[in-house]
């Protein structure tokens, strides 16, 4: 079961929360030539986190959520490429206004809209920034990727080393304030809203609650996680490519967030962890069938394990605690 | 006196079929008035045009003498009217607690804030506590509304409403479904209902609309066939005669 939150759930944050925080940092000195792919996972983590707050917790089923991560990483790159903007702050604060900005334009229309037709335009929006950005070769680079992107050390004082050390501290970092920004805001009255329309927008409406306010508030704060996950990759690998955009980079972080958890916060920690340990290792191992493994992992997961791996570990406490 | 809610020549077809024709109605503060008729009547399309479910194809809505007829859901329910459902149209997998706090936040302006833990609201907690007090279900605020039985939930369903502080409480048939052992539950809650709230019933249960209403309204092919006292419609030839079917016969 998923933990309760409303108002009567206690706030406190419990020692189980903090363990993903002991292993990320424990990571640091005990894996320091894996610090790229962490990096990559903290950064795909902050992406999950985003979609769990509207999918998990307000319902909102999208797959174009990656036009939001695409447009982050894309603000950021260009900026630090094009215009010599290389202060990795005001990059990740760029890029978070403009996909809370696209967050805002896009949610407006599709949040109008339910089921299978608000799912198609997710998707149709997601396409129109791959194409955006698939065709003005001028400024994003097009097929070949952005590069030429050069980040100044982080408040002056950190240099981004080879090694990733820095990246990989400066996500840990930023996944934390999401992390705790997000944690808030679901125990709060706006996220018990949230759940609210989740289970049942009929009944909001009918006890006075603006939901589509209330939706849009949701999917502008998620694009700007988006986008500042966006902007993240952008700053640590300094390079964006078109594989940020469209259907796939989707598709993969619904399927990281299912793998994990929906609606239950550190299913969205557990969900790329896995999904991009499993990559890297089936793709060194096969590197041409590593998709089947990954496949597999999913049917397995959505045959026997509702609630992904989080509900299996639900599942084995409480047998546990059944016979202690 | 002027009426709390008023409705003035309502109108609604879908293409051809005319389901609600010149339907004028008075709600008095305080009223308990049921609303009755044949299935298809039209019952449920007046209550959504009411709530602002459905838009009316023509007239007016008045609500203490101001015109609602075009506002959404939501800003009807914050001037106070608002309505339960005829099916359990509750937070499933909630707390009991949960599903009444939810309107009170909203109520009190504070559902979307952001910051401080719901849990740090007191007087949402306290004041949704309290009124399932009132209806006996203060030992139940902690389960989840599936795990109660349906007599139950239907006190939920009236719960909430209750929470929204309603001038005009429309009660969507609030026995529908429930086995006879609880439904004297549902009746002595509907009995106990603050008297200055307007309560419109609609009911298919001629012992509750009996016991509890003191006007009745009938609604027939979307017209108001009559209206009057309980005894006034009991002893109306023309209600005995739909009720009867002979109209058809």
């Amino acid at each position: 079961m998923t933990r309760a939150v409303g108002y009567a759930a206690d706030p406190r944050i419990r020692f189980a929360e903090w363990l993903p925080w002991l292993a990320a940092v424990a990571g640091f000195f005990l894996l320091p030539e894996y610090l790229p792919l962490g990096a990559r996972i903290l950064t795909y983590v902050l992406f999950a986190l985003s979609l769990d707050l509207i999918l998990g917790y307000a319902g909102i089923i999208t797959l174009g959520h990656s036009a939001f991560f695409g447009l982050g990483a894309y603000v950021a790159g260009i900026l630090a490429a094009k215009l010599g903007v290389t202060d990795p702050l005001l990059l990740l604060l760029a890029a978070a206004c403009a996909a809370g900005a696209l967050g805002i334009a896009t949610g407006a229309v599709i949040l109008r809209t339910h089921g299978l037709t608000q799912l198609m335009l997710t998707l149709a929006i997601a396409a129109v920034c791959l194409e955006i950005a698939h065709k003005a070769t001028s400024i994003t680079g097009g097929a070949d990727g952005l590069s030429g992107i050069t980040i100044a050390p982080i408040f002056g004082a950190f240099k981004f080393d080879l090694y990733g050390r820095t990246a990989y501290l400066w996500c840990l970092a930023l996944l934390f304030a999401g992390w705790w920004v997000t944690r808030k805001m679901i125990y709060s009255p706006f996220g018990a809203t949230l759940c609210g329309i989740r289970e049942n927008s009929v009944r909001m409406h009918a006890i006075g609650v603006p939901v589509y306010r209330r939706l849009l508030t949701a999917y502008t704060i998620s694009a700007m996680l988006a986008g500042l996950a966006g902007a993240l990759l952008a700053e640590t690998n300094q390079f964006v490519g078109l594989n940020v955009l469209g259907f796939e980079p989707s598709g993969e972080l619904m399927v990281m967030l299912i793998l994990g958890g929906v609606g239950r916060l550190y299913g969205a920690f557990v969900g790329p962890l896995v999904y991009l340990i499993a990559q890297d290792f089936l793709a060194k191992q096969f590197p041409e069938y590593w998709y089947f493994g990954i496949g597999l992992m999913l049917v397995v997961v959505v045959l026997f394990a509702r609630g992904g791996i989080l509900g299996i570990a639900d599942r084995i406490v409480a047998r546990a605690r059944k016979y202690v | 006196m002027s009426a709390l809610l008023e409705t003035r020549d309502l109108c609604k077809s879908f293409g051809a079929l005319r389901v609600a024709e010149n339907i004028s109605f008075h709600l008095e503060a305080g009223a308990r008035h049921a609303l009755i008729g044949p299935n298809g009547a039209g019952k449920t399309t007046f209550v959504n045009m009411l709530t602002g479910l459905l838009p009316p194809s023509s007239g007016l809505i008045l609500l203490g003498g101001e015109d609602i007829t075009g506002l959404a859901q939501a800003a009807r329910v914050k001037r106070g009217i608002g309505r339960t459902f005829q099916i359990n149209t509750l937070f499933r997998d909630m707390s009991v607690l949960d599903n009444v706090a939810l309107g009170v936040a909203e109520r009190r302006g504070m559902a979307a804030r952001v910051w401080h833990p719901a849990s740090r609201y007191h007087d949402v907690r306290e004041e949704a506590l309290g009124l399932l007090e009132t209806l006996g279900l203060a030992e139940d605020s902690g389960k989840r509304v599936v795990d109660l039985p349906y007599g139950k939930q239907r006190l939920v369903e009236i719960a909430i409403a209750l929470g929204l502080k309603l001038r005009v409480l429309l009660l969507d048939e609030p026995a529908a479904g429930v086995p006879a052992l609880e439904s004297g539950m549902i009746l002595q809650v509907l009995d106990r209902l603050p008297g200055e709230i307007a309560v419109l019933i609609i009911e298919h249960d001629m012992d509750v609309v009996f016991r509890f209403a003191q006007r009745i309204t009938v609604l027939v092919e979307g017209t108001v066939l009559c209206e009057g006292t309980p005894p006034e419609i009991a002893g109306d030839a023309r209600v005995q005669r739909v009720y009867l079917g002979e109209r058809y016969g």
